[in-house]
């Protein structure tokens, strides 16, 4: 019996210390494989979920042609991507808002280069009754809804953008998004960008001190307060309003043009914006006649010296894949494709990244 | 007896002896570990803001100033709210089921109930948005609006989404573990306790109260002590019916948040320093009063087991 027992606690040490080896031993070989084997390189990514789906089918495709490259990307949130690409923790981020000054001063790896990789829109939802499909809401009015100023919906403001639409007395339930998230940073920087009091009041960023209405969790959270709630309106992602088949509102942009939130809409106002030499750019309320008013890019972020080889090649290959033919990949998720022009100047960004000094693709 | 049985320890029961201890410590040592490294991470917060974060009742990612007295208000009130509403609830339906209940209908209800403490919180949180909700705005708060309307508690428009259904939400999801321990406490209390009032001409209510609920008081009052405790850290299901938003108003149909839903609503995307500290010093607050409410109960649980098991003369 005695002697039993004691065999038993001499397999369960064994197991225990066992076990803290494996875990040692798995740390190790994950740098083994990357370094020691030349052929096969696996690349860590992480950052945006508004980029993920797309650049997960991305992903998936490019490895049917290089199955010798794996690549992981992980939709941790924009915030997230930046601080780990910044502490050098993973191979590139993905951000839905642009890395501010001083984050890229503190760079552990100097210069991050900031390349588009797709775009997205924010389409503003509501519900209610009787309403038209495409309400017309006009900038100011959309500030002063969210701001909490404008709070019935038979508001003469509203109805002097929608003549001969009759709208019911009801009050206005503002929805915004209660996680932090890159949708709020482009919505949020349009309302910068038009309304000097919400600039003043409110601001932009990924989470707000928000004046009005309620918050719910992620896409589906606001379209579910919104679809339930009488009288409510909400931003949510483009892609999820459409698939969803909520009544979304055509904007007023920069020329005084009605415009309805699509991918043709917010492609042109890719197109139009002025896009400076480190890609670093708001395009909402961007210039054109069909240019919609609330849109941003998602960047890739990666280093403009890149500390191994290997990874390094195998990285600037594969975004140069998904910004040409993973485009082909956009449509049907949803996205809205890089306009040809911005397309060509990414390419020479690639090709100032280097390995010492040496670039890495022609 | 005992004496003897420590002269003769061998070799197995005192490996046993600093294994089980080894054990019992790393929860020791795990929990000051976390309790450090969390104030180590809200350190910068704390610097900044000091005494203030738990006094201020703005929450402003953009301009840099963070309070959380709403975060704090919002999970104490709902929790307060489910403890209310989920712990007479879960107390009658443990009296039932062990007392009153044919031994089929128990099984089965019994079994029913302690299912409702399986559903993923994120089912609750679906469930409070599609019916929970709309139901509450429709019909529940205009009601309460309209006869207790004078009462600040129940004033301002019927949202859905708010403090509420919050609270509503969290008693659904302690109920389970609250009636699930009154049952088993009640049904450890010795029959010979019940015959004996019953034998005195006590009517059923009488036995129970006098002959039962004083014997499992302490086990009901732990029962209740665990609810609370997962009232505290839900995140969930809370978030998603809670409105989400930091303000502190009388109204229970306003909106609120809690201090879990803003840790993980906002943590991913904390794109600063003293933002991500920000959010580290709320989960250091939510540990400590987690903490503080623990002792508490035991505190509470002891003095109540302390006193006399049988009740007072009818």
């Amino acid at each position: 019996m005695f002697r039993k027992k004691r065999r038993l606690l001499a397999h369960v040490l064994t197991a225990v210390l066992m076990l803290s080896f494996v875990g040692c031993g798995e740390k190790n070989s994950g740098t083994l494989t990357s370094q020691g084997q030349a052929e096969t390189v696996s690349l860590t990514g992480s950052g945006s979920s508004f980029v993920y789906p797309l650049l997960n089918q991305q992903i998936e495709e490019y490895r049917k042609g290089n199955s010798n490259i794996t690549i992981n990307y992980q939709s941790s949130g924009s915030g997230a991507g930046i601080k780990q690409v910044s502490e050098q923790t993973i191979d590139f981020g993905a951000t839905d808002g642009p890395m501010t000054d001083e984050q890229l001063k503190s760079t552990k790896g100097g210069q991050l280069l900031h390349i588009p990789l797709t775009l997205g829109a924010v389409a503003v939802t509501y519900n209610v009754p009787n309403a038209p499909k495409e309400l017309k809401i006009g900038p100011t009015v959309l500030a002063d809804i969210f701001l909490g100023k404008i709070t019935n919906w038979n508001d003469q403001q509203i109805a002097n953008d929608n003549p001969g639409v009759s709208l019911p007395d009801s009050k206005i339930t503002v929805a915004h998004r209660s996680d932090g998230s890159g949708t709020t940073y482009i919505f949020s920087d349009y309302l910068s960008s038009i309304s000097p009091e919400w600039l003043s009041k409110v601001g932009k960023g990924t989470s707000l001190n928000w004046p009005a209405g309620l918050g719910g969790k992620g896409n589906a959270g606001v379209a579910g307060v919104i679809q339930q709630t009488s009288g409510s309106i909400g931003y949510l992602e483009l892609a999820y309003a459409t698939q969803n088949n909520l009544s979304y509102a055509m904007m007023k942009n920069k020329e005084g043009k009605w415009v309805p939130p699509s991918l043709q809409t917010t492609a042109a106002a890719a197109a139009a914006a002025t896009i400076p030499d480190d890609m670093r750019v708001s395009i909402v309320n961007a210039p054109g006649a069909d240019a919609y008013p609330i849109a941003g890019f998602s960047w890739a972020l990666i280093y403009k010296d890149q500390t191994d080889k290997a990874k390094g090649t195998a990285l600037v290959n594969f975004i140069n894949w998904s910004i040409h033919d993973g485009q082909a990949l956009s449509e049907g998720l949803h996205y809205a494709k890089l306009p040809a022009s911005l397309v060509s100047r990414e390419e020479e960004m690639l090709k100032s990244i280097t390995f010492q000094g040496e670039p890495l693709i022609k | 007896m005992s004496k003897k049985r420590i002269l003769t320890t061998s070799m197995g029961d005192q490996t046993l002896r600093l294994l089980t201890l080894l054990m019992a410590v790393s929860v020791l040592v795990l929990m000051a570990w976390m309790g450090w490294q969390m104030f180590d991470a809200a350190r910068l917060s704390i610097q900044k803001f000091g005494l203030s974060f738990i006094t201020n009742r703005v929450w402003d990612p953009v301009k840099e100033q963070f309070g959380a007295l709403p975060f704090i208000y919002g999970t104490l009130v709902t929790s307060l709210l489910a403890l209310l509403l989920a712990a007479p609830i879960g107390l009658g339906v443990a009296i039932f089921l062990n007392e009153m209940a044919e031994s089929k209908f128990r099984a089965v209800v019994g079994f029913l109930v302690e299912m409702l403490a399986a559903i993923p919180s994120v089912v609750y949180g679906l469930w409070g948005i599609f019916v929970l909700a709309p139901w509450l705005r429709e019909t529940v708060e205009p009601g309460l609006a309209k006869w207790l309307g004078f009462i600040p508690l129940f004033q301002g428009t019927p949202v859905g989404f708010g403090m509420l259904a919050g609270g509503l939400i969290l008693a659904v999801m302690i109920l389970p573990t609250i009636a699930a321990i009154s049952r088993e406490v009640m049904a450890a209390v010795p029959n010979m306790q019940r015959e004996a009032a019953l034998a005195l001409g006590a009517t059923k209510w009488e036995m129970i109260r006098v002959a039962v609920l004083p014997y499992a008081k302490s086990g009901i009052m732990g029962g209740i002590m665990l609810g609370l405790g997962r009232a505290l850290g839900e995140t969930m299901a809370v978030t998603m019916v809670i409105g989400n938003r930091p303000d502190i108003l009388p109204s229970l149909f306003a909106p609120a948040y809690s201090m879990a839903a803003v840790i993980a609503n906002e943590f991913t995307e904390a794109t600063y320093d003293l933002y991500l500290s920000a959010l580290v010093e709320i989960g250091l607050i939510l540990f400590g009063i987690t903490l503080v409410l623990n002792f508490f109960a035991r505190l509470l649980v002891w003095s109540v087991a302390r006193g006399p098991k049988g009740g007072n003369v009818v």
